[in-house]
């Protein structure tokens, strides 16, 4: 969709034509949106504050997964797996070897994307659906391999205790203290996103994705991108299991299977493919959902007593199966398609609807 | 050198089972080019129906086998009316995407109805035997001797009849079978109902071995490197990819370490991947611009 700018507004010089926030109404926009963002532990509970720092988190996982599946075309399942190895570097270099946390997270970050490479080497050869199943068989290695080879380190099967992160001398052990950290991490991340798919390099990934044998005819290095956008993309998810890790300060595998990976591809497709904005609306959208199925869920039990525990243990893969499967049956663009449909609509007011 | 040679019985005839699921997710991929990550749980459900027959509604055991693989058919057609026909024409990730949260809805629906108790299914086949000290038990016997079966079966089926050119045709190209006046639709209709009878049995056999209950799904997820290491469109691939992966899975597991039998399967198939990525007897495709 073409960008339709406000009703006289001109781009005049190409500053303008590239700026993110372009109008006023948007930059009050913004900064309105950041000033309740920021107040939000102020004025909110802590279990919904929590729920935010959860949701700053998985939006940094989801975003490595929109661009490379979004924005490359590369399909991934295994995105908690990546996840995992963040999570075990940070926690393992904390809680065995002493460092800190601002030095952990990098180093994760670093870890999950070498990692990332590795399983991203079969897309030299396969693309599609089998490639799908390479990512696949990394959700189902990296764990078995943190627990097994790896338990002297990771504690195997056991819960690993990671110790809170140190702002200065003190210890961050609120959930407040968190979404301080969680959440301008979260917004950085957002904005480099929407900075890397604008660049060469974004282009290169959406001629690949839209044509990968084309893209090379272009004299795109096929190869070398695919690589590069499964670097980025775990690189990601390892700032996210990192933070995850420093977060919940006791991580185990269970916090990273195939069902959690689908979740993130789910997001992905809720808000929409190859749109940041949409990684944002399908990871609150889904994970607000959840809250409610939840609270739902023991309402419900505690309405039909014998049936309680199959209640809230159904209602969530029901619900969450059912969102997906309509939005890919009837909206398969995502929440962002519509975000862009009412702007252009309203933008357009009163010549289009 | 016996405990060696067990361990291979045990590979093969597990790998009967995956074989199974593995015809079933070849059957749906051939013709409609979907790939049916919900195997697993139509086979869940399959010896769910079985249980529900037997135990709730008392029915004969005979009887019960006729409703339940019924019941899984008619799943099969359900799943392709109501989810992937209105997919047709959407791009892969769509498709994947789908009949994942397709299992994943299952899944609830499943603990919803039944609970998350393991129950018992009447064991209609049971004891081992035992050949030159290599134990061979009935219950994996029969899923392998089924297994082999179906493979004739459906050989004979795709080769020799109609219905099995039309699904042949419809592999072949959704477009040009259409064209030449192939109701597409539905051919996709038939091989879902033929995923759902594959599943129901292979179902039906595991709940013998690991109760019916939730675990039954998880043996889905194995089945789908067998899969992979056969090549998606083969049906004699499935067949030895599945018997493949359950002798490689029951031998590094039982002679190098017991983790490595879940791992196994996902090194082969990333292995296939980078070295053979058609699978032993996958087609290739020449993709032009």
């Amino acid at each position: 969709m073409a960008i339709t700018r406000p009703c006289g507004t001109y781009d005049e010089s190409y500053a303008q034509d590239m700026a993110i926030v372009r109008t006023r109404l948007q930059w009050i926009l913004l900064i309105g949106f950041f000033a309740i963002l920021f107040t939000c532990p102020a004025w909110l509970g802590g279990e919904w504050v929590n729920l935010l720092n959860l949701i700053g988190i998985s939006l940094i996982a989801v975003l490595g997964l929109n661009i490379l599946t979004g924005y490359c075309g590369q399909i991934s399942l295994g995105q908690a797996a990546f996840m995992a190895v963040g999570a075990y570097t940070s926690g393992v270099l904390t809680a065995k070897f002493g460092w800190s946390f601002w030095a952990a997270l990098p180093c994760a970050a670093l870890m999950a994307g070498l990692v990332g490479l590795i399983f991203g080497l079969p897309s030299l050869r396969v693309k599609g659906f089998y490639l799908a199943m390479a990512t696949l068989a990394a959700q189902f290695i990296i764990p078995a391999v943190i627990i097994n080879p790896l338990e002297g380190l990771t504690g195997g099967v056991h819960t690993l205790i990671v110790p809170p992160p140190k702002v200065g001398d003190i210890s961050v052990t609120s959930v407040q203290g968190m979404f301080f950290i969680i959440i301008p991490i979260a917004v950085l991340m957002t904005f480099f996103a929407k900075n890397i798919v604008r660049t060469g390099v974004g282009r290169a990934f959406i001629a690949i994705r839209d044509n990968d044998l084309a893209a090379e005819v272009m004299g795109i290095n096929v190869f070398a991108y695919k690589l590069l956008a499964f670097f980025i993309c775990s690189v990601y998810a390892g700032v996210a299991g990192s933070l995850w890790a420093h977060w919940m300060r006791a991580i185990n595998p269970d916090h990273f299977t195939f069902m959690d990976s689908i979740w993130y591809a789910g997001m992905m497709i809720v808000g929409g493919m190859g749109s940041i904005a949409g990684a944002v609306f399908g990871t609150v959208f889904l994970r607000v959902l959840d809250e409610l199925t939840k609270v739902f869920g023991m309402s419900l039990s505690t309405v039909f007593v014998g049936w309680g525990a199959f209640i809230q243990g159904s209602l969530g893969p029901i619900v969450y199966g059912l969102v997906i499967m309509l939005f890919i049956i009837f909206e398969p663009r995502g929440l962002a398609h519509r975000w862009e449909i009412f702007k252009a609509s309203y933008r357009l007011r009163p010549f289009a609807n | 050198m016996q405990t060696v040679l067990q361990y291979v019985a045990n590979g093969i005839m597990v790998g009967g089972v995956y074989a199974l699921s593995a015809l079933g997710i070849v059957l749906v991929y051939k013709s409609t080019s979907v790939f049916n990550f919900a195997i697993g749980q139509m086979m869940m459900l399959g010896a769910f129906f079985l249980w529900t027959c037997v135990e709730v509604f008392l029915m004969p055991l005979w009887l019960s086998f006729i409703v339940a693989i019924t019941a899984g058919v008619m799943l099969g057609m359900l799943i392709e009316r109501l989810t992937l026909r209105p997919l047709i024409g959407q791009p892969l990730l769509s498709a994947v995407l789908a009949t994942l949260a397709l299992s994943y809805f299952l899944n609830g629906i499943t603990i919803g109805i039944w609970g998350a108790y393991q129950q018992k299914l009447p064991e209609f086949i049971t004891g081992a035997i035992t050949i030159g000290g290599v134990v061979f038990s009935n219950d994996l016997l029969w899923s392998f001797i089924i297994a082999m079966a179906l493979f004739v079966v459906l050989s004979v089926l795709y080769q020799k009849t109609k219905m099995g050119l039309l699904m042949r045709a419809t592999a072949e190209s959704h477009q040009v079978a259409q064209a030449r006046g192939i109701r597409v639709r539905a051919i996709f209709s038939w091989s879902w109902a033929l995923c759902g009878f594959v599943a129901a049995v292979g179902g039906m056999l595991l709940a013998l071995r690991l109760g019916v209950s939730q675990y039954i799904a998880l043996v889905g997820l194995q089945a789908f490197p067998a899969v992979l290491f056969g090549g998606l469109e083969s049906i004699p691939g499935a067949i030895v990819g599945g018997l493949v992966v359950g002798l490689l899975q029951n031998l590094t597991g039982g002679l190098i370490a017991p983790w490595l039998m879940e791992t196994t399967p996902y090194v082969i198939l990333l292995l296939v991947l980078i070295f053979r990525p058609e699978g032993l007897f996958g087609e290739k495709r020449i993709e032009r611009i």
